[in-house]
């Protein structure tokens, strides 16, 4: 070793002691990339998996409002159908740049803008993590989209709108585990996606960040620091909870994308990880949005609003075996209801809806949890009457749904 | 048994001890009602045993053999009140044991039992004490007719007194008389009289075994999926993935289905998700619900079987003041018996034992040995307790399927279906069409009836030698041939069609609860059309048939029929005559809203012939009537690619306590007639009477089952032609 | 190895924490008293107390009970007052048919006179409309749980 690399060693050694010493660390993970944490960080296996299928070997479809059903193609090291016969800077272009070979313009599915913060050596380890995976020669199917967007190569006008990504270097007004907490939100885990609305081009939102949006008939609620909208009324450690294990004790638990989101990506991460994100949500500016559900009450109603017998009733026997009467849950802590802004009547109880029309699983530590799908035992009527109950009951809500918003949420499949 | 944590008796090996070819196995039971009472025991030596029904031990512990399953009904109680009787013991003190394969009834179901073991088992009992009676008479050198049997002893003219065990050998060696006096209903101490059941008290304290319960030393669990779609098969199977789960053992592939075999059944679950398994699915992956009613539609017309008439319909017709039609439409159901499909099975190259719970014994050990190329006397079947029968146990495939799947291992092999393989692999009660017209007198009254039924003849699988010459299937004349109304004019046709894509069975009630529904509604519409109270249109059609006016009278009047009712509720009334029992039921509803019904009251009203354990007799009624219900307003199975789409409670629904009538009152007439059956009566009565009550106060016709279908709603299929 | 408080017994189980309370109960332990119906706690019928709450055994990971709560099946209420009040009440009015959803009906009763010893007949189906029967004797198991009340009534 030469004595400037042994200069440098110890000058980056006392920085990392440093750092070390006041409990702070840079965005980047020091050391050689960990290419499978950082494909959990990047949630890579929900969108580039088919239920049932082989992870990785992509044919989830995505319907997008407008254009059409794209679906997510073999990240496999399979070399006909996958990955495998890509150099690595291929797949770093493709990843961080959106531009797969032979010029192929990826649409905005794929978060490219966002893994654009990861660097070129993070995403080859997860190139090389991938390759350890076992390989499908599954082909998904063609993607059905509209004119124009079926022209791939109008995407380089997309991008010049929305402004590939560049490089996104610390800030230093912040703490260095803010900026990994940016790092993780806006980079690999790319929240925003979901949780930031669309602009008329179909990008994300800067100015309203993070104030919610619609996915798949699912709110995808609003998590700027909103202490009535967003996330500004829960507690640092509710909040790493919920990140961590998918339910917090009077946040009810994560369903459906965000179920996903948790039980193939956020749970994998580090506790230190998990508190950078936070730091960095809790950071993010109150926007208002229409995502507000009434306060919590301490007791749910005793009396029942005569208008809700009916759900009532049906509550009583088809859910309380799991969530009680009281919403505290039986036999799992993931089946407490009691609190959670879905329960309680956000948005206009559309969630509600999707997850007792589509139900929901959550991975756990002690298996996977799930709710079941209860449409087809129960009419539309039936259902709403549910879902009334359950936000007059759990949040004095006066919010009601029809037998015909029942349908309509029936009707907004899950991805396949 | 007292033991703790019950081990299926049937562990310890049968001894086969012949005698008409009947297996007695060794009780270790104590006399006298304990813990274990109602525990099935095998293996009862005894040196008396005058027929297959009865042994007597010297010990004085008195086993009865069960030719009848046990799956809910009471039979036990009921089987043990008749030979009981006779031979006068008390039938708390006596242990019970399931009739092997041959032993007793090939066939429990069709709610028949009372009805064919009325007799049989009273003569075996009265043989059996008649014979006690001349051991005793030999011993104390009196007539037999001077010795008493009461309460399992013997007492002499002279004031003697012996335990039935120790005249026991002496007896067995006496000839088995032909003959013997019966008791004369005067007699009876026990039949009519409300006894508690036998079973109650090991299954309130968790110690029945059912099948699913079976444990076999050195037994491995399987979890089955079989093809999601009927007459597909397995294609690759990739067993990777499941053979790395903690636990799994093994795969098992059978031509249809696979079975992921570990140590307990929650390691089979995980490796049945994990095992990667594509399925060949045949044609009939077409199949939806829409192409089976489509089928059906087709034979409203056209060529059909005539399966009863008398009259004239045709000039009845004609003549008529006035005609009526009505289609009526119900859905295939699933039987979703609380206990799972299940069956333990240990196949050796010398026999093979199984225990599960069947209604067909005999088929099931017939079966068994066909798979396994064992003579069937190497075949033990030991049945347990079932866990809900409802027709479902009428088949027995499971069965057959465990015995392909336990062939092929050298343990003993529990196999259990998922609550989602019971529903979408269940066999089906049937979809059918039926088609009623009617030509009416100027009061509106029938002259004539023409009655056409479009569905399959469910024996022509199941037992086709029970098929008519003519293709009509008999089951179908319960509720339209067997009725408590004469026809002036009558014509029964039925234009059968096989559904695609699924198989279908027994219910509790094929044709009673089918037949009823359309019947019963149809003469309540008539009713309506004639501005005539539905009770007082019946009373008019049985005048002539006093059992039928009786129940009628009965529950017109215990129901307040025609009291009036607060706002929204409403009251219908069935009357039948099935499975040889009399039945009259109001139902009273309350409707909030449209799709919202609370059941405030059952009234029923039932002559069922001689009774036998009249609380039973309420006890069935309560519970058929709940069972009705649940299918009438809630139960469809509907198919889409070939793939049934209910697979659990969520999608399945079964009635709950809050949603149960807040109330049921049976009310029994006496009668001297032979026992009815009353399994299938509550059942076949529920969907008339609820459909009568909810188009009470809907003022619309309730058609479909389900009746909280959408196309019973006034935008939906109603058709209806008047003339 | 997973610690296991069953009927006031220690137990050690050797299996993933991920494996619902049920199968440890029937196919690990033997005690099959406690049965399975659904597998997604939609029926009720495999209900048992832990730290005398009901909960459905079959949706319940043994990895989330821990060494120290108390589990309490079917076959582990011979010292147990209500138990046994309820179970006379059952037989005195011939409540069972098939008998195979009785054992969760049991436990839930008892979890329900324990907490309510008096319940009202809508207390009553709250509590045990959780519970299915497909004999249908919910008139008699609701019967039955006004007895109890009415016996215990005395002295409340």
């Amino acid at each position: 070793m030469t004595m400037t690399g042994r200069g440098l060693g110890r000058i980056t050694g006392m920085l990392f002691t440093l750092l070390a010493s006041t409990g702070i660390h840079p965005a980047h993970a020091a050391g050689a990339p960990d290419g499978q944490y950082l494909t959990r960080a990047a949630d890579c296996e929900v969108c580039h998996t088919r239920p049932g299928g082989t992870p990785f070997a992509g044919g989830r479809a995505f319907a997008i409002p407008g254009m059409g059903v794209i679906y997510s193609p073999n990240i496999t090291a399979d070399r006909q159908a996958g990955i495998g016969a890509w150099t690595d800077d291929q797949f770093v272009k493709a990843v961080r740049d959106g531009v797969s070979p032979g010029w192929k313009h990826l649409y905005p599915a794929m978060p490219y803008r966002d893994y654009a913060y990861m660097t070129p050596d993070e995403v080859k380890a997860i190139r090389a993590y991938l390759a350890t995976l076992p390989t499908s020669a599954a082909r998904p199917p063609e993607n059905t989209l509209k004119f124009p967007f079926s022209i791939r190569s109008a995407m380089i006008f997309w991008n010049l709108v929305n402004g590939p990504a560049s490089s996104h270097p610390d800030d230093p007004a912040h703490t260095p585990s803010w900026n990994r907490g940016r790092y993780l939100v806006e980079g690999p885990g790319h929240c925003a996606e979901c949780h930031s609305p669309r602009t008329i081009t179909m990008g994300v939102s800067t100015a309203n960040a993070y104030a919610g949006a619609d996915v798949g008939g699912w709110r995808a609620y609003n998590i700027t620091s909103s202490k009535t909208d967003g996330i500004g009324a829960w507690s640092a450690d509710d909040l790493a909870t919920y990140l961590s294990t998918g339910h917090a004790d009077g946040h009810g638990s994560a369903s459906g994308d965000m179920g996903d989101v948790v039980s193939h990506s956020l749970r994998y991460l580090t506790r230190q990880d998990i508190d950078a994100m936070v730091e960095y949500l809790r950071d993010i500016p109150a926007r208002s949005s229409a995502d507000g559900a009434p306060p919590v009450i301490a007791q749910p109603t005793a009396t029942h609003d005569p208008a809700d017998s009916h759900g009532a009733m049906l509550y009583a026997g088809a859910c309380a075996g799991c969530h009680l009467p009281d919403g505290s849950g039986r036999q799992n802590p993931v089946a407490s209801i009691a609190g959670a802004r879905t329960t309680l009547g956000g948005t206009n109880g559309q969630n509600l809806l999707q997850v007792l029309t589509h139900g929901s699983a959550l991975q756990t530590a002690t298996g996977t949890a799930t709710m079941p799908a209860f449409h087809g035992g129960y009419s539309d009527q039936d259902v709403a009457d549910i879902a009334n109950f359950v936000m007059h009951h759990f949040g004095q809500s006066s919010t009601k749904v029809t037998a015909v918003d029942v349908a309509k949420a029936k009707a907004t499949s899950a991805p396949e | 048994m007292t033991s703790k944590h019950p081990s299926s008796p049937a562990i310890r090996r049968r001894q086969v001890l012949g005698g008409a070819g009947a297996f007695v196995l060794a009780a270790i039971l104590p006399a006298g009602r304990s813990r274990g009472a109602g525990m099935l025991v095998e293996d009862a030596t005894a040196p008396f045993a005058p027929n297959a029904y009865i042994r007597i031990g010297s010990d004085n512990v008195i086993t009865m053999i069960l030719p009848n399953i046990e799956m809910g009904q009471g039979i036990y109680t009921s089987s043990v009140m008749l030979m009981a009787e006779e031979l006068g013991v008390d039938p708390q003190s006596v242990r019970i044991e399931a009739a092997p394969p041959g032993g007793g009834a090939e066939i429990t179901g069709g709610s028949t039992s009372s009805m064919t073991e009325w007799m049989p088992l009273r003569q075996a009992g009265a043989a059996a004490r008649a014979m006690l009676q001349q051991a005793a008479a030999a011993r104390w050198s009196c007539a037999p007719d001077a010795c008493v049997a009461q309460d399992g002893y013997m007492t002499g003219p002279a004031g003697q007194r012996l335990p039935y065990g120790e005249l026991a050998a002496e007896a067995a060696k006496l000839p088995v008389p032909k003959d013997v006096a019966l008791k004369t209903p005067a007699q009876f101490r026990l039949i009519g009289r409300p006894m508690h059941r036998l079973d109650s008290q090991v299954k309130v304290d968790g110690q029945a075994t059912f099948g699913i319960d079976a444990q076999v030393p050195g037994q491995k669990v399987g979890a089955v999926a079989a093809c999601p779609v009927i007459g597909g098969h397995v294609g690759h199977v990739d067993t990777q993935a499941a053979l790395k789960i903690r636990g799994v053992v093994t795969v098992l592939q059978i031509e249809d289905a696979v079975c992921v075999v570990a140590d307990h059944y929650w390691a089979a679950r995980k490796g049945l998700a994990a095992l990667d398994v594509q399925w060949v699915e045949g044609p009939n992956a077409a199949v939806d619900t829409q192409a089976i009613y489509r089928q059906l539609e087709g034979g409203l017309s056209g060529p059909a079987i005539l399966a009863d008439h008398h009259g004239d319909t045709q000039q009845a017709m004609t003549r008529a003041h006035g005609r009526y039609s009505a289609t009526y439409r119900q859905p295939l159901l699933a039987h979703a018996t609380m206990e799972p499909i299940n069956c333990t099975i240990h196949v050796r190259p010398d026999g093979c034992d199984i225990w599960t719970g069947t209604q067909v014994a005999e088929r099931a050990r017939d079966t068994t040995a066909e798979v396994t190329g064992l003579p069937k006397d190497r075949i033990k079947l030991h049945s347990q307790y079932i866990g809900g029968g409802f027709g479902r146990r009428l088949e027995h495939e499971y069965v057959t399927q465990a015995a392909r799947f336990g062939r092929q291992v050298s343990y003993p092999l529990k196999i259990i279906w998922s609550r989602e393989e019971d529903i979408t692999r269940d066999r089906f009660r049937p979809a059918y069409l039926d088609h009623l017209e009617a030509g009416l007198d100027e009061r509106g009254y029938i002259t004539g009836l023409t009655h056409r039924i479009v569905g399959p003849a469910v024996v022509a699988r199941w037992e086709p030698s029970g098929l008519g010459a003519n293709g009509y299937d008999d089951d179908l004349s319960v509720g339209t041939v067997i009725t408590p109304y004469t026809y002036p004019a009558y014509r029964l046709e039925f234009a059968r069609r096989e559904p695609p894509g699924v198989i279908t069975a027994w219910w509790r009630g094929v044709g009673g609860t089918r037949g009823l529904f359309v019947v019963e509604g149809f003469i309540d519409e008539l009713a309506q059309r004639a501005g005539i109270d539905p009770v007082a249109y019946r009373r008019e059609m049985v005048r002539n048939n006093p059992r039928a006016l009786a129940v009628l009278e009965r529950v017109a009047r215990e129901s307040g029929w025609g009291a009036p009712l607060p706002p929204n509720c409403g009251r219908g009334v069935a009357l039948q005559f099935a499975f040889g029992s009399y039945l009259a039921t109001v139902v009273e509803v309350e409707m909030p809203a449209p799709h919202d019904i609370r059941i405030r009251r059952v009234t029923c009203a039932v002559d069922c012939g001689q009774v036998i354990n009249p609380d039973q007799i309420a006890a069935q009624i309560e519970g058929g009537l709940i069972f009705g219900f649940s299918a009438a307003l809630y139960n469809e199975i509907t198919l889409e690619k070939g793939r049934v789409q209910q697979d659990n409670f969520h999608t399945w629904r079964v009635m709950r306590m809050n949603e149960a009538p807040k109330r049921i009152d049976v009310h029994l007439i006496e009668s001297g007639e032979s026992p009815g059956g009353i399994g299938e009566t509550g059942t076949a009565a529920a969907a008339p009477a609820l459909a009568n009550a909810m188009a009470a106060v809907q003022k619309r016709r309730y058609r479909y089952l389900p009746l909280l279908s959408p196309l019973n709603q006034p935008s939906g299929h109603e058709k209806e032609q008047q003339g | 190895m997973l610690t296991l408080q069953i009927n006031g017994k220690s137990v050690e189980v050797d299996v993933d924490p991920d494996t619902p309370l049920l199968w440890v109960l029937r196919d690990v332990l033997g005690m099959t008293g406690t049965k399975y119906g659904c597998g997604i706690a939609e029926c009720g019928v495999c209900t048992v107390h832990v730290d005398g709450r009901p909960v459905r055994s079959c949706s319940l990971p043994v990895g989330l009970i821990g060494p120290h709560k108390a589990i309490t099946t079917i076959e582990g209420l011979q010292a147990d007052p209500v138990a046994a009040a309820v179970r006379k009440a059952w037989l005195d009015i011939d409540v069972v048919q098939c008998g195979y959803c009785q054992p969760g009906q049991i436990m839930a009763a008892i979890a329900l006179l324990k907490k309510i010893p008096n319940p009202t007949d809508e207390q009553i189906e709250a509590g045990m409309s959780g519970n299915l029967c497909r004999c249908g004797t919910y008139m008699r198991i609701r019967a039955a749980i006004r007895n109890v009340a009415a016996a215990q009534g005395v002295t409340p």
